[in-house]
């Protein structure tokens, strides 16, 4: 049984917690070291194997970048050939959306984080989310496999679009391998889906009401229903794809009576709610960490529980946008369907401001992060209104304006995923990272990604298709490129001050202690980093932050502006922010 | 600023400004300008372009480009002065507010009055341009494959074919309402020209079918937008308008030549005589002509 504590006195601090707590459920009788790494089903290593696959992902996939931004450096780039060019940012796309941002959100970090945010001892499959692992490792290697087979990797872009991608258009183990791992991921995602969901319905702790639930983990359960609403359609249209590459099948053909449009409404009847799946983790993790640094609550928490559930149901009914230029989708429905969307999305960015407002906003690097993320997304939401207008999207389709618009948002995701790691280390590893190289990657990685990025908008504008190992049709674009080459540059300087710090980090020693931001969500009751099966014991849980109300007896409950002034005068705690 | 001015764009919104009524204002203001479209508001990188149709989505790009930036330039404002005004100055805990019904409520509501307006400018501007009229002047038939296109003018036996660097050319009049008939032979391929701000798919077992009616002579370089393969940046084509006179006497010039033009140039509408010496990827200084009209 885990104790559940009333006051601060009582409270377990670090690991010498004197609690007579039962000898032995905070210890783990298994196999230790490698083989327990390797045999293990705790969540929290786990979520720590899934961090680090999917970090690691993240520096491949931007390798990729460096190449493909070297090569647009000169309008008749040498670097690589088209076919090498083709590949590149095939599995650029590929290792960024299917094993970067989607496994480090809700495998990595979520996986971690959301039993301890509900006061939970593990996931409720804990089997089933090692083998989510498994699949998630072997699907990427699998992935990356491709540049060693005759033929090279898969080079049909990360859309996959019939039918360049059937068998004679696009001959090769590269593409069938590529297919291979999607199928391999998208199993690890949907087994995901399913222990995140099953883990957050059945396994809160008692007075964990659902509307007592941070707010990390209502986007994660979001994000676990759309993962099984969307990952099994792209399953489905792998399994065909496959089939019409081996078996003689026509599905996406229009010679046997196929359609290839088909393809694109099955892909992205998958990728829209995708870009969701991707995005509502990110802002679980920066709404977490605003209000924390503000030290104030989030701001309009229910709004935002409302906002997120309506972002995932319109988010099923807004695939077409990626095709009004088909010709073949209904426009109106799907603009009208992307605007409406666009307005839980703007009611995000208040809730955020209203949870700085007012407040002590303390700059730690996680803070800085999630500022970052907030300018940065602010310029991918602006630019995705502006192309939710099919006569807007038929001018700026497959133009650079759409590659620089989705890079402002996922650019925010990387942002929002370092404030994560900055805000999270301190719990994971009792160690903080160093905040003095944190703000410089910061400012390396904003800066960095919005040089890299601004030029993309113009050189769209100015009519330069994506996709394009050379554009000696059109010398005048060379400068713009060259300066988003520079931000790319930039970008991966940060990513070298990153590397530095995890070195750092590791060789600090563990003096986090179980609460050091004052935060308000269970995983920060618990000690740095959580023992096995999580808690010793648990604090009385009244609202949704009930780590807050248990270190802060003495303020008053939450109330509202218009008539309770909570204010406390004498009131006080310090946060420190290690130097 | 208190009031908005004619240069909204360029000075998007003050600091100070909050309150729905304001905001409403500006959303007006905004709109206002939306309308009055003109030259006086900056072009945000974009052109005008060459058709009838491509003038319209300009004008409904300087709109939003306009909404956007009050509406970006506000929002980026209010996070930089939360950020800044209220960073730690003490220990202290602040305020704890949760909640603050009114302002729920108008940060709700005014998105959606904005996307609404949006979204009826975005339909004032699709129907026409999507729309197609029953009986166009000229029509051409247009069936990318990889890595080149193909233009057929129907009722004529002129057929235009160029592959990759040979850039055929898609010969149109000035004026009038073109129609284009647009399939794949094989993969997705992108029809995308950029004086037109216009793109269209090219799919196989898809008909597209769109019309036009360029303002301008001129001749225009494009290529393919939508990956279709290994040359895919190399999948050129030039558009070139003439006077509808000019146009008839090449298609029947060029229709009593041979039975079928297996080039990429008309027979008899080469005024110019200057085919595209884009031979090779590596050729990086091309003495194509393109953006001849008014977009150069």
């Amino acid at each position: 049984m885990v104790d559940v504590l009333e006051r601060p006195t009582e409270h377990l601090g670090g690991d010498d917690h004197g609690h007579d707590a039962g000898h032995g459920h905070g210890e783990h009788h298994g196999p230790s070291g490698l083989l327990n790494w390797l045999t293990s089903t705790d969540h929290k290593i786990i979520g720590m194997n899934y961090t680090v696959t999917s970090v690691a992902m993240l520096i491949i996939g931007g390798l990729f970048a460096l190449v493909i931004r070297g090569q647009l450096t000169t309008p008749g780039g040498t670097l690589v050939s088209l076919a090498q060019y083709n590949e590149l940012f095939t599995m650029h796309g590929s290792v960024m959306i299917y094993l970067f941002a989607g496994p480090f959100a809700f495998g990595g970090l979520a996986n971690y984080m959301v039993p301890i945010q509900i006061g939970a001892p593990d996931m409720a499959y804990p089997r089933l989310n090692a083998l989510s692992y498994w699949l998630y490792l072997t699907g990427s290697l699998t992935m990356l496999t491709g540049f060693f087979v005759a033929g090279g990797a898969a080079d049909f872009g990360w859309v996959g679009y019939a039918p360049l991608s059937n068998a004679v258009n696009t001959p090769g183990a590269g593409a069938d391998l590529w297919i291979g791992a999607l199928l391999l991921t998208g199993f690890s995602a949907i087994f995901t889906g399913v222990n995140l969901v099953a883990t957050i319905f059945y396994l809160r702790a008692p007075g964990m009401t659902m509307f007592r639930m941070p707010i990390f983990t209502w986007n994660m359960l979001v994000t676990g229903i759309l993962i099984l609403l969307a990952f099994p359609v792209l399953t489905a249209g792998l399994v065909m794809l496959y089939a019409d590459r081996h078996f003689g099948t026509m599905i996406y053909s229009p010679k046997g009576g196929g359609s290839p449009v088909l393809w694109q409404h099955i892909f992205w009847f998958w990728g829209h709610p995708e870009v969701y799946i991707l995005a509502l983790p990110f802002f679980g993790m920066i709404t977490e960490i605003i209000p924390v640094f503000s030290r104030k609550p989030l701001f309009g928490y229910k709004g935002m529980v409302f906002a997120t559930i309506t972002i995932a149901a319109l988010s099923v009914g807004v695939w077409a946008h990626h095709m009004f230029t088909t010709g073949v989708v209904l426009l109106p429905f799907f603009s009208f369907m992307t605007y409406l969307i666009s307005i839980p999305s703007g009611i995000k960015f208040f809730n955020w401001i209203g949870s700085m407002w007012g407040g002590q906003i303390v700059y730690s690097t996680a803070m800085l992060m999630s500022i970052g993320f907030l300018i940065t997304f602010l310029i991918g939401g602006i630019t995705g209104i502006i192309l939710a207008s099919p006569p807007l999207d038929f001018f700026l389709h497959d133009t650079y304006f759409v590659v620089a618009h989705f890079h402002s948002v996922v650019m925010a995701l990387v942002l929002g995923g370092m404030a994560g790691l900055y805000y999270w280390c301190p719990k994971i590893t009792g160690r903080f990272f160093n905040e003095r190289i944190g703000k410089l990657q910061f400012w390396l990685l904003f800066l960095g990604s919005n040089l890299f990025i601004m030029p993309l908008y113009l050189v769209g504008l100015h009519g330069m298709p994506r996709r394009m190992a050379v554009y000696v049709i059109n010398p005048s674009w060379q400068n713009m490129n060259r300066l988003s080459s520079i931000g790319a540059a930039v970008i991966a300087l940060s990513f070298v001050a990153f590397v530095v710090n995890v070195i750092v980090m590791l060789k600090s020693p563990k003096t986090a202690g179980p609460n050091p931001w004052d935060a308000h969500t269970l995983e920060w009751f618990t000690t740095s980093p959580p023992p096995h099966h999580n808690f010793y014991a648990l604090p009385a849980i009244k609202s949704e932050r009930p780590t807050w109300d248990y270190f802060h007896p003495d303020a008053p409950a939450l109330g509202h502006e218009d008539h309770d002034p909570t204010h406390v005068p004498g009131h006080t705690t310090k946060v420190e922010v290690p130097a | 600023m208190d009031s908005p001015t004619t240069h909204l764009a360029d000075d998007p919104v003050s600091p100070k400004t909050s309150g729905g009524a304001k905001r409403l204002g500006i959303v007006a203001a905004a709109l206002a300008s939306l309308l009055l479209a003109g030259c006086q508001v900056p072009s945000f990188g974009a052109n005008k372009g060459v058709t009838t149709q491509s003038h319209k989505v300009y004008s409904l790009w300087q709109g939003f480009m306009v909404i956007g930036l009050i509406v970006g330039g506000f929002t980026l404002l209010l996070i930089i002065y939360a950020a800044l005004a209220y960073r730690k100055r003490s220990d202290a805990i602040p305020r704890q507010t949760q909640y603050n019904t009114k302002v729920e409520i108008i940060y709700t509501v005014i998105p959606t009055i904005i996307v609404g307006f949006l979204f009826y400018f975005t339909i004032h501007i699709e129907s026409p341009e999507t729309a197609v009229v029953t009986h166009p002047y000229a029509t051409v038939n247009v069936a990318a494959f990889q890595w080149g296109w193909r233009f057929a003018y129907p009722g004529t036996q002129v057929t235009v074919i160029g592959q990759t660097t040979a850039n055929p050319e898609l010969v149109i009049p000035v004026g009038k309402t073109v129609r284009i008939n647009l399939t794949s032979d094989d993969v997705v391929h992108g029809f995308y020209v950029k004086q037109f701000n216009f793109s269209r798919y090219a799919q196989p077992g898809v008909l597209n079918q769109f019309d036009f009616n360029v303002t301008t002579p001129g001749e225009w370089q494009s290529q393919c937008t939508q990956l279709c393969g290994l040359y895919h940046s190399l999948m050129y084509f030039r558009v070139k308008a003439v006077m509808p006179s000019v146009y008839q006497q090449c298609l029947t010039s060029s229709n009593s030549g041979p039975k079928l033009q297996r080039g990429p140039n008309f027979v008899s509408c080469v005024n110019e005589a200057e085919p595209s010496s884009l031979t090779a990827a590596s050729d990086r200084t091309s003495n194509l002509t393109f953006g001849k009209g008014t977009n150069g």
